[in-house]
């Protein structure tokens, strides 16, 4: 799309135009609460936070927030910390990568939550199947992510190391890690969003409490206000841990040749 | 293995003992060099040409100790070469970079697998981007560079290293005309100071006639050593000796050799 480079477009900043885009959702969210076929699902922002005021009130908002963040957080790391060592074997282990891989490629396409069940009846209700289903979603979008940059590290890059002297594990603390970094982190990116949207279906292993468990109690009662405030929470959640590891990437590997 | 050459008088650095290497691909087996046997002397600046294909890069693998001949040696300094070591550097075509290290740091590297650390490193990698004249740049990333300073960092690392030879793979292949004279010049001016053992790979006549003391033809595959030509310019030379009649005379004599073999591969 072609354009004329001076035009008002390119003159508004960044900030500028964030928040426009948030009175323009402002405004569609607030037509939604007037037409009457999707009013009743969206309730205007004033009664949506008076919902989960509401919510604060009979105390189990920061319960479900903190139950949520503890799956969600441990299912992540966990599933981090299985993915990267599974990842560089199959990458260094032709056997290893022959085996694993159609089995990630298998699972991969499975929703979580039609087998979430399976996990309930080996782990039982509650944390450790909702940590359990976090776990193999993260994993398996994680590995597949680190594995392909392990991979993929530039054959040359490992040569010149070896004739200037270096020994395998130079090469590997000091070539192949680095090189796999932006790997890692789009992996940990990746993993955030895929842990966040599996969250629902890790709650619905009969979860005491959590964002995605109240919203399905709520569902039960029609009350659409705390409803929609707890799917705008996950939302931000998401967005907040995007723009942090979005933050780290620049930071971390900015020395990456860029295509433009 | 130390054998004295009766012609240049100068000891065998290299020895290469009728190296075969063949691969196996998908229509079966290829054989790329067809017992390739030569002897790089001290302080030899040695050209290999060649049509595409030839196994010269594949030679200079061996020599570097990153591919295994299917049978033959390789000597350097008498000992049998059976892996990579620091007697012999690389400078590739693709530079070879670490993109993640800053210009300084990527010669630091080299360096420090020598057992070089802190301020010692730094000072020493300075002394060496000063001779590519890239100082400005230590803090720079590759990517803020061109690829003609790209290769002058990877020359800087590849002399970091303090290699006895020194094999370079077509090392100007990817830069334009311009850069690429101008690299020649610096790279003749170096050695013509250093007289440090030079084995390049390179499919440009005029290069290799302007850089080496010996040029060697190689046939096209299965790879064998067709022809070595001596170049009797003396040195110094520059770009001015591209005009000079007796390099025209070589650069007919090399180019028609070459040229036989572009030939041998259409067919």
């Amino acid at each position: 799309m072609k354009r004329n480079k001076n035009s008002w477009v390119d003159k508004v900043p960044p900030w500028a135009w964030l928040v426009q885009s948030f009175l323009a959702a402002m405004v569609v969210w607030t037509i939604m609460s007037i037409v009457p076929r999707t009013a009743r699902a969206f309730p205007n922002v004033v009664v949506t936070i008076e919902g989960l005021l509401e919510m604060v009130e009979r105390g189990v908002f920061w319960q479900d927030l903190s139950s949520s963040l503890i799956s969600v957080g441990a299912g992540y790391a966990l599933g981090f910390a299985i993915a990267l060592p599974v990842a560089i074997l199959m990458a260094w282990y032709i056997p290893v990568r022959n085996i694993i891989n159609p089995w990630i490629q298998f699972i991969r396409n499975i929703p979580p939550l039609a087998y979430v069940p399976l996990i309930v009846i080996c782990a039982g209700v509650g944390r450790p199947a909702q940590v359990t289903t976090i776990t193999i979603a993260c994993f398996l979008i994680m590995c597949v992510t680190i594995y392909q940059g392990v991979v993929n590290v530039d054959e040359t890059l490992i040569k010149a190391a070896r004739v200037l002297g270096a020994k395998d594990r130079d090469i590997f603390v000091r070539v192949i890690a680095p090189a796999t970094l932006p790997f890692i982190l789009t992996a940990i990116r990746l993993g955030a969003s895929v842990a966040l949207t599996t969250l629902i279906a890790a709650e619905s292993t009969g979860a005491v409490a959590g964002l995605g468990m109240r919203i399905r109690s709520l569902n039960n009662t029609f009350d659409s206000a705390p409803m929609l405030a707890y799917v705008i929470i996950i939302g931000i959640i998401g967005m907040l841990v995007e723009k942090i590891i979005r933050f780290l990437e620049k930071k971390l590997t900015g020395w990456q040749e860029t295509i433009n | 293995m130390s054998t004295v050459n009766e012609m240049s008088g100068a000891p065998v650095k290299v020895h290469i003992n009728n190296v075969v290497k063949t691969f196996n691909g998908r229509n079966g087996e290829m054989v790329a060099l067809n017992g390739v046997s030569l002897d790089i002397h001290e302080n030899e600046f040695i050209c290999v040409v060649g049509p595409s294909g030839c196994g010269k890069s594949t030679l200079l693998n061996i020599i570097a100790g990153l591919l295994e001949p299917t049978s033959g040696e390789v000597y350097c300094d008498g000992k049998l070469v059976t892996g990579t070591g620091t007697d012999r550097g690389v400078v590739f075509q693709q530079y070879a970079l670490f993109p993640w290290l800053t210009v300084k740091k990527n010669v630091r590297f080299a360096l420090e697998m020598r057992g070089i650390k802190g301020q010692e490193a730094d000072d020493l990698a300075m002394k060496y981007l000063e001779k590519v004249d890239l100082v400005k740049f230590a803090d720079h990333y590759p990517k803020e560079l061109s690829g003609g300073m790209k290769q002058r960092v990877a020359i800087a690392r590849a002399y970091a290293a303090d290699p006895q030879v020194l094999l370079m793979d077509e090392p100007f292949g990817a830069l334009d005309a311009q850069t690429r004279t101008q690299l020649q010049s610096e790279l003749l001016e170096t050695w013509e100071k250093d007289r440090k053992t030079c084995f390049f790979i390179t499919h440009d006549v005029d290069e290799a006639i302007i850089l080496a003391q010996k040029v060697i033809v190689m046939s096209a595959r299965p790879g064998r050593i067709k022809e070595i030509v001596d170049i009797d310019i003396p040195y110094p030379r520059d770009q001015e000796t591209k005009m000079s009649p007796r390099f025209l005379e070589l650069k007919n004599q090399i180019w028609s050799l070459v040229y036989q073999e572009y030939l041998e591969v259409r067919k």
